[in-house]
């Protein structure tokens, strides 16, 4: 057993649907007790989805496991297939149907549906959300591509791998990369599994390489193409200016196309503002850094080489690319922390005393409760990081957007010197949150700071008081909107003349005002 | 997967006036939470409670999709995550637990009750957390330990609380002293207005379960006479009536005519003349009603249709229809627990069709067929819903906000009143 605060991944039929959801046309049937529908709101709700995630759950409850639950799955399965007429179906269990062992894979062979059925196992109790969308984009393109032959002397064309329904940024990122293959005239056959049917899926031995996004995802499924239908594919992760430049010199080279006049124009505007003076007081800022393989990695090279920080941490909850993790940190002069316990990552944290956190939404927390200005490189991310705006992380915009995003949470650097000089301020001193953050600074509504003489004759004569109890009352309402009962309260009491607000007066105002 | 009306005989005997009506049972696809979702909101009514799923990642995603994410500081729930080795019986799962629970009340001193919450994996390798619990129980610094299920294949979202009460009941102090107890774990404000109400109709001693600390919960036995507060506490009803405590039948306390049937429920039973009643209750109900007339504008003469959730469907549907003038299609139920609706359901317009249970494919066919006005549903229902054009107040939002006695009866229509404030704004 091991003790979870926050996890950093879910099951891995989280990272199942999360393919599914992704593409079009195919169709999960999942076996599942009642309950584990909540995944559908990572979807609806999160990534605020428009339609239902293509998920058929069995919701098998106690009752049913005297019955038949294997023949449960095979009635879902046949209603899905019906119902949504898709073009392919994957078919699995979750955590506790893996325990009672019907075999969905070999229940549905015996289903004689029309439609390919893909099997997905997935152990639930040893691997993770990410290992669960790999295992199943590479069972899916495995039973799908095939290999094929390129006219000599086409154009060259790849596919763009990796992709995902609730992955962070994948939306933005994907349109960048486009915009750099486009830039290089490279045509891109297939993306996938964001926004791919099963059929699409055929079509993907019909390019020259794979531009793989995000290897967590996409690796496994990159090598077995590499392997049996001869693509390359590309290493480069174009997080980050450095990288992108890199990436898009390797992206030439298997394309066999010349960047150097892309490459010779300056795209991001981050060079640019991490040399100019007003980013001079970054230099050396000891950045701790905890994401996902992909987005550690890559966030270090970016904090070290193109904002000046210092990296006092790095580190992952991927154990599967752990090796990636490990090397980056020998050239920061770091051990890479690799683990998925929530407490060893805050331990780690505490003890270096960061000024800069980037990580997950986890260290989120650890970064509040400790104090330290954090922003989000990766997931797992709530709702506020499937933003509206375009965001990528990728590509020189998205070179734009880390150095923004990053900077942000650091006090700036005017503030930072007025500190460093004047340490009393009652407003603004060391514990209180930069002030372009615009809170944490407002004065305390119970204890005023100075009770002076002169604070206490302010009421005029004539105005409203509260009773204790009243004053208590208030005190119930949320603070965000306590302010707004106060001042209608008092606003009623002073039209009907009522000088000592009361408990009832409180609510004779609230149910007054909510006509 | 069939769908049955199930009618009683013709010879049953009729008890209450609703009783008759046909109810529409469905088995199939459930869009329901599991009871570990009951933490959400219990971890911080009792505040010296701590809750350690013993489940899988599943388990812990699912706290932490539904709550934990939006929480900026360290919760008092947990996950201990079965792993292979727990399945394989290499560790001893016993063991396993203890060292667990030994490491996170060392991290958490404050801690006073800790509740072993069992999940479906627990409950299907038949891991027994209750030899658990009792083993454990006050062996770190007196805090007890006591067990329950809150998994998907027995509860259903707020069933949760029910098991975690009923968890707690054989475990309150014996006391015969007359008393009203108020069940079903209430917003404080909530629990405060009625406690001056009570004390102002003159019943002297009100005790509520659950108590806002570990230590403070309240005793129970033949003088306890008790209202519940939710609708959902079925097991907790049963547990505290084995020990001796008398239920007393009520509407529930949503709405201004709800609020008052229920506290008049109290009120008959302890001897409150109606003048004193009709005293004390009647400024509240006047505010109530007063308060409701902006929402009541937007409701009335609306359709609405309940997919099931939290069990709190029967009485809202009752309130909207009689309160705000709005029309039931369907009211969904995740289960309908017929004695404690029983004060409920003479109260429900005839034309409402009951369901029980769900098929969600064909609950959805029924919702798109009579496009209501307002869909009230899940989150994982609402967004899909919407952008269908379809109207939808989500329902979980219903148990996280205070909505029950007078002073929220405005607050409550406004809830269902705000999805169509937000559409006539919309210009986009």
């Amino acid at each position: 057993m091991q003790l979870t605060l926050w996890t950093y991944e879910g099951p891995p039929h989280v990272g199942a649907m999360r393919v599914a959801s992704a593409m079009e046309g195919l169709h999960y049937v999942l076996h599942a007790p009642q309950g584990d529908t909540y995944a559908d709101l990572l979807f609806t709700m999160i990534e605020r989805r428009n339609s239902r995630p293509p998920v058929t759950y069995t919701t098998f409850q106690a009752r049913d496991l005297g019955g038949d639950t294997a023949e449960l799955f095979k009635s879902a399965l046949r209603d899905a297939a019906e119902r949504f007429q898709p073009e392919a179906m994957l078919v699995g269990a979750s955590c506790t149907a893996e325990l009672i062992q019907d075999d969905p894979g070999g229940l549905a062979g015996t289903s004689a549906l029309s439609i390919p059925v893909i099997p997905v196992e997935l152990p639930a109790y040893q691997k993770k959300e990410n290992w669960g969308a790999a295992e199943t984009l590479y069972q899916l393109i495995r039973r799908f591509a095939v290999k094929m032959e390129r006219a000599p002397g086409a154009a060259p064309r790849c596919n763009i791998l990796g992709p995902t329904a609730l992955g962070f940024r994948h939306r933005d990122d994907v349109k960048e990369v486009r915009g750099i293959l486009a830039r290089l005239g490279i045509a891109v056959n297939v993306v996938a599994p964001l926004g791919a049917r099963p059929s699409d899926l055929a079509r993907l031995g019909d390019a020259d390489f794979n531009v793989v996004l995000y290897p967590e995802v996409a690796g496994q499924a990159a090598s077995w193409m590499q392997r049996n239908l001869g693509q390359p594919f590309t290493r480069c992760i174009p997080i980050g200016v450095g990288a992108t430049r890199d990436f898009i010199a390797e992206v030439a080279g298997l394309a066999g196309v010349d960047a150097s006049e892309f490459l010779a124009e300056e795209s991001s505007r981050l060079p640019w503002y991490s040399r100019s003076v007003d980013s001079t007081y970054l230099t050396g800022k000891r950045v701790f850094i905890f994401a996902d393989a992909t987005h550690a990695v890559a966030a270090a090279r970016v904090a070290a080489e193109e904002l000046g920080f210092q990296v006092v941490g790095l580190g992952t909850y991927s154990r599967e690319q752990a090796r990636e993790v490990r090397e980056a940190a020998k050239r920061h002069g770091l051990e890479a922390l690799i683990t998925d316990d929530y407490l060893e990552v805050e331990a780690a944290i505490a003890a270096v005393q960061p000024e800069l956190v980037l990580g997950t939404q986890m260290e989120r927390h650890v970064a509040k409760r400790l104090g330290v200005p954090c922003a989000v490189i990766s997931a797992p991310v709530h709702v506020q990081d499937f933003p509206a705006r375009n965001s990528p992380q990728m590509g020189f915009e998205g070179a734009n957007v880390l150095f923004d995003t990053w900077v942000h949470p650091l006090m700036m650097g005017l503030e930072e010197h007025l500190i460093g000089m004047f340490r009393e301020d009652f407003e603004f001193h060391a514990e209180a949150a930069p002030s372009h953050l615009g809170h944490a600074t407002a004065p305390r509504e119970a204890e005023p700071v100075d009770p002076t003489p002169e604070a206490a004759v302010i009421e005029a004569p004539g105005a409203v008081s509260w009773t204790p109890d009243g004053e208590k009352e208030l005190k119930k309402i949320p603070f965000f909107v306590r302010g707004k009962a106060r001042r209608n309260t008092e606003r009623f009491a002073e039209m009907n003349g009522i000088r000592t607000i009361t408990v009832e007066t409180l609510y004779d105002a609230k149910a007054y005002f909510s006509r | 997967m069939s769908a049955i009306l199930e009618r009683p005989a013709a010879t049953a005997p009729v008890e209450a006036g609703c009783d008759t009506r046909p109810v529409l049972r469905e088995r199939g696809q459930r869009e329901v939470f599991c009871g570990l979702t009951g933490i959400v909101w219990m971890h911080r009514k009792i505040q010296d409670a701590f809750f350690l799923v013993v489940g899988s990642r599943t388990c812990a995603h699912l706290l932490q999709s539904a709550a934990g994410v939006m929480i900026f500081a360290e919760p008092r729930f947990a996950t201990a995550i079965l792993d292979e080795r727990d399945l394989a019986g290499l560790a001893d799962a016993q063991d396993e637990l203890d060292r667990n629970v030994a490491r996170l009340l060392e991290r958490r001193p404050d801690i006073k009750l800790l509740f072993l919450v069992g999940s479906c994996p627990s409950e299907v390798i038949k891991l027994d957390l209750h030899r658990a619990a009792q083993r454990l129980d006050r062996r770190f610094n007196g805090v007890r330990v006591l067990n329950y299920s809150g998994s998907g294949i027995e509860t259903t979202f707020t069933q949760g609380e029910d098991a975690c009460l009923a968890a707690l009941v054989p475990e309150l102090p014996q006391s015969d002293v007359a008393q009203l107890m108020v069940v079903g774990a209430l917003a404080d404000v909530v629990e405060d207005q009625f406690s001056r109400l009570f004390a102002a109709m003159g019943i002297e001693r009100v005790a509520f379960l659950p108590a806002r600390r570990a230590g403070g919960m309240p005793a129970v036995g033949p003088g306890t006479k008790f209202l519940l507060a939710q609708p959902f506490l079925a097991e907790t009803g049963r547990l505290l009536e084995a020990r001796g405590a008398r239920h007393l039948a009520a509407p529930f306390p949503l709405g201004a005519e709800g609020t008052t049937l229920w506290l008049r429920a109290a009120a008959q039973a302890f001897g409150v003349s109606p003048a004193r009643f009709d005293e004390v209750t009647a400024a509240g109900e006047a505010r109530a009603r007063q308060a409701l007339a902006a929402p009541r504008a937007r409701l009335e003469g609306k359709s609405v249709f309940f997919f099931p959730d939290s069990q709190l469907e029967v009485p809202m549907a009752r309130f909207l229809t009689r309160e705000c003038g709005m029309e039931a299609i369907e009211i969904g139920t995740p289960y309908l627990h017929r004695q404690h609706l029983a004060e409920e359901m003479p109260l429900l317009p005839e034309s409402a069709l009951l369901s029980e249970g769900q098929d969600v494919e064909k609950q959805l066919d029924r919702c798109q067929a009579a496009r209501p006005d307002l869909v009230v549903c899940g989150l994982g229902l609402a967004n899909p819903l919407e952008a269908q054009g379809i109207t939808t107040k989500w329902s979980i939002e219903l148990v996280f906000t205070p909505v029950q006695g007078y002073d929220q009866a405005g607050d409550l229509a406004g809830l269902f009143a705000r999805p169509f404030a937000r559409r006539g704004l919309l210009k986009v």
